[in-house]
């Protein structure tokens, strides 16, 4: 393990330890990306991770260290941001999702997203559903539209609360079910991997459960990369963690590893609640 | 004394007792060992001028107020002759009586009839009124001054006393703008009642012809007038129409452009300028459609007119084209409210949250689908309401179609001929020479009382809408 002060370690933040990338095939990669706001002002440095197949990664790190800048930028939600500017290499299947050929609308079709603060739409539940679906041209009738609406709520574990008020207004539901209605929305589309930033930060602690199992249940079909501020969370759910520090990640490691043995000063420092 | 001087004795007062009274809690505080001061000096500076001042002030206005009916009566009690008059002479005597004894009109010493007489006796009596006025105000004043000052010690509450105050201050204000606001509608509603008591409702509301004309003489073809306000009533909302037609589609998707596509300098630029289009003054926009866009209307007629000739359509060779034409009025007035729809759009449409962006954007949808399907759907309650603020705003606007439209009631929808509306007539039938008591002015006060509930009722609904989605997000 590294040893120093905080300062000292700061100073010395160099490569990322542990096991950022995976041997086998990933499902979306980093590499050495650099993300700038404002063209001096820089947010990530050089970092290198990779996503692997039907694994939830869970991103830990103090406020403002740049994990959910990371996120957002592997479905190029940054593009919605002026003056954010994103250096390195992203690539999803192997393919650079940076490049001018590639269509971010298309891009977040594969790359899901669910926000922090739930967010349904104010329409009703089932246009919320059927939104994704509709905008992609997945269904080609009103049967097949209604049968993927069910199919994505069913795995949201929401269609026996609501399959009997599926007109009802989304806004109408529990924060917990309204969180769940977000990850229908984002299923519905068939994405390949899922981003989740803080899923459950706005939930009381039984949502949250709810929301966790969810997430263990949709590991099977989809990779799932979550940013959390919860390290029990990321130690229930996740296979590896990522420890991300002002900018770096420093550390990325089996979840086990990570909360029971970390490499890194700074990391242990975090989990066991030393450190700022 | 005169109103002026009291009045600004009452204010001098006010501020020597402030600082008298502020003086004494001062002492209070720095007299060593005394009980604690409960409130600030200044407080019972406030205090003291309040209780000095506002009493008197008062009586100064239930005076003022009253006196000349008062002093009247009792002028009137003194002369037989004129008790003996009617109402509406007796009126007109004292206003005679009231300019006469005016100190600028030196009466004539030949002039001894018994309203100079009356003149001189009102002269008389008001000046033992200013007198009385003045020395009760200025007692009430004394008394007042007497009673807060010399009772005020360190445990008066003069803090909570003055918020008290303020507190009825606010409140009378907001009692004076409701009861002007009913003042207006009551007299609107008697004078037409008085008018619907020679001209029946259902005429008035279901009549589809509009002269007003009253005959000079008995036997003056047309000598009734009509007053069916069907055709004014049409003719509001046939321009309101045109104009919204108009402003509705620019006015929203400028809002949209501005707040979901246009940078910040672009947003800078022309969010100002149509400021400054809200800001021109309608007789400008009058002129504007009357000289301009009045002829072009016209010779656009004209054009189709000819086409209807050459090709043969009927319905066009045999259009009736006018300068004053209900499109150009429309048109203009479309131009007018769009920064007016623009701004409230704009607002609402900032006003729903970026999470509903985002998440839309997630989604995999492209810009222009996140404003169509999300952004527009949640914001449309407040850009209906925005519509509506609009529409009631063109059919209470004036200027516009009195230059633009031109008086004649026509009950017409070619929008090339010219209509007239409700406010238009309103204008023509209370300017110039009028009788106040003809028909045809208390037929001006029923279609302000028409033109009032239609604004109203779509305030309401408008106000209602609008707050339904401000909670649709809390």
């Amino acid at each position: 393990m590294r040893k120093g002060t905080d300062v000292e370690l700061l100073q010395n933040l160099g490569d990322t330890v542990g096991k950022p990338l995976i041997d086998g095939d990933s499902r979306m990669s980093c590499s050495k990306v650099d993300v700038f706001y404002n063209n001096n002002n820089q947010a990530i440095f050089d970092i290198s991770v990779d996503l692997g197949k039907n694994e939830i990664l869970a991103m830990i790190g103090p406020s403002g260290c740049g994990k959910s800048t990371l996120l957002r930028c592997l479905n190029r939600m940054n593009d919605t941001i002026e003056g954010c500017k994103v250096e390195g290499e992203i690539t999803l299947d192997g393919i650079d999702v940076y490049s001018k050929n590639i269509d971010p609308v298309l891009l977040r079709s594969n790359v899901g997203m669910v926000f922090q603060k739930p967010n349904p739409f104010p329409k009703s539940i089932y246009d919320n559903v059927a939104y994704g679906p509709r905008l992609h041209g997945l269904a080609r009738n009103g049967a097949e539209l209604d049968d993927l609406v069910e199919e994505s709520l069913i795995k949201s574990g929401l269609w026996k609360e609501t399959k009997d008020r599926l007109n009802k207004p989304g806004t109408g539901l529990s924060g917990g079910q309204q969180q769940r209605l977000c990850i229908a929305r984002t299923i519905a589309v068939k994405p390949e991997v899922i981003l989740m930033d803080e899923p459950t930060s706005a939930l009381d602690p039984i949502a949250t459960a709810t929301i966790e199992e969810l997430m263990y249940e949709l590991k099977s079909s989809y990779t799932i990369a979550v940013v959390t501020h919860s390290m029990q969370q990321a130690a229930r759910i996740s296979d590896r963690t990522a420890y991300f520090h002002l900018g770096r990640l420093v550390e990325v490691n089996e979840t086990n590893k990570v909360f029971t043995n970390p490499e890194h000063e700074l990391t242990e420092n975090y989990i066991t609640g030393r450190f700022g | 004394m005169s109103d002026l001087n009291l009045f600004s004795v009452l204010i001098l007062s006010a501020l020597i007792v402030f600082f008298l009274s502020q003086k004494k809690a001062k002492n209070w505080q720095t007299s060593a060992g005394s009980e604690r001061v409960h409130s600030l000096p200044v407080y019972y500076g406030y205090f003291g001028s309040i209780w000095t001042v506002i009493p008197a002030l008062f009586v100064f206005a239930f005076w003022s107020f009253f006196s000349t009916n008062v002093i009247s009566t009792m002028v009137v009690g003194q002369f037989v002759e004129l008790q003996a008059l009617d109402k509406s002479s007796l009126s007109l005597a004292l206003n005679e009586i009231y300019l006469m004894s005016d100190a600028s009109i030196v009466p004539s010493l030949s002039d001894n009839t018994i309203k100079a007489q009356a003149a001189n006796l009102f002269m008389q009596y008001s000046q033992y009124s200013a007198i009385f006025k003045s020395i009760t105000v200025l007692a009430i004043a004394a008394l007042g001054f007497i009673l807060t000052y010399w009772r005020i010690t360190p445990t008066t509450k003069a803090r909570n006393s003055v918020e008290n105050i303020v507190v009825y201050a606010l409140l009378s204000c907001a009692v004076i703008a409701i009861l002007t606001t009913a003042g207006i509608i009551f007299s609107v509603l008697l004078e037409s009642i008085e008018f619907f008591k020679t001209i029946p409702v259902s005429d008035f509301l279901f009549g589809t012809h509009w002269s007003p004309q009253i005959a000079l003489r008995e036997d003056q073809a047309g000598s009734s007038g009509a007053f069916g306000a069907v055709p004014l009533f049409w003719g509001t909302i046939f321009i309101s129409l045109i104009a919204i037609i108009i402003a509705g589609p620019l006015g929203l998707i400028s809002a949209i452009y501005l707040s979901e596509y246009a940078s910040k300098r672009v947003r800078s630029i022309v969010k100002p300028v149509l400021e400054i289009l809200a800001g021109v003054p309608t007789v400008v926009y009058g002129f504007f459609a009357a000289l301009t866009i009045g002829p072009l209307v016209r010779d656009f007629g004209y054009w189709l007119r000819e086409m209807g000739v050459n090709l043969d359509i009927q319905i066009l060779a045999n259009l009736t084209v006018s300068t004053e034409s209900a499109l150009a009025a429309g048109l203009v007035m479309g131009m007018m409210i769009v920064p007016f729809i623009l701004s409230l759009s704009d607002d609402v449409i900032a006003a729903v949250p970026d999470s509903m962006r985002d998440g839309s954007t997630a989604m995999g949808a492209t810009k222009s689908e996140t404003v169509w399907k999300v952004i527009i759907p949640a914001a449309l309650p407040g850009i209906v309401g925005g519509f509506l603020l609009a529409i009631s705003r063109a059919i209470g606007e004036t200027m516009i179609v009195l230059m633009a439209a031109g008086v004649a009631s026509n009950l017409t929808a070619n929008p090339m001929n010219s209509v007239t509306t409700v406010t238009t007539q309103i204008v023509t039938l209370l300017t110039g020479d009028q009788e106040f008591d003809s028909v045809k002015t208390l037929a001006a006060f029923a279609l302000g009382l028409g033109l009032f509930i239609t604004t109203l009722v779509l305030n309401i609904i408008a106000l209602h809408v609008v707050r339904r989605y401000r909670e649709q997000y809390e």
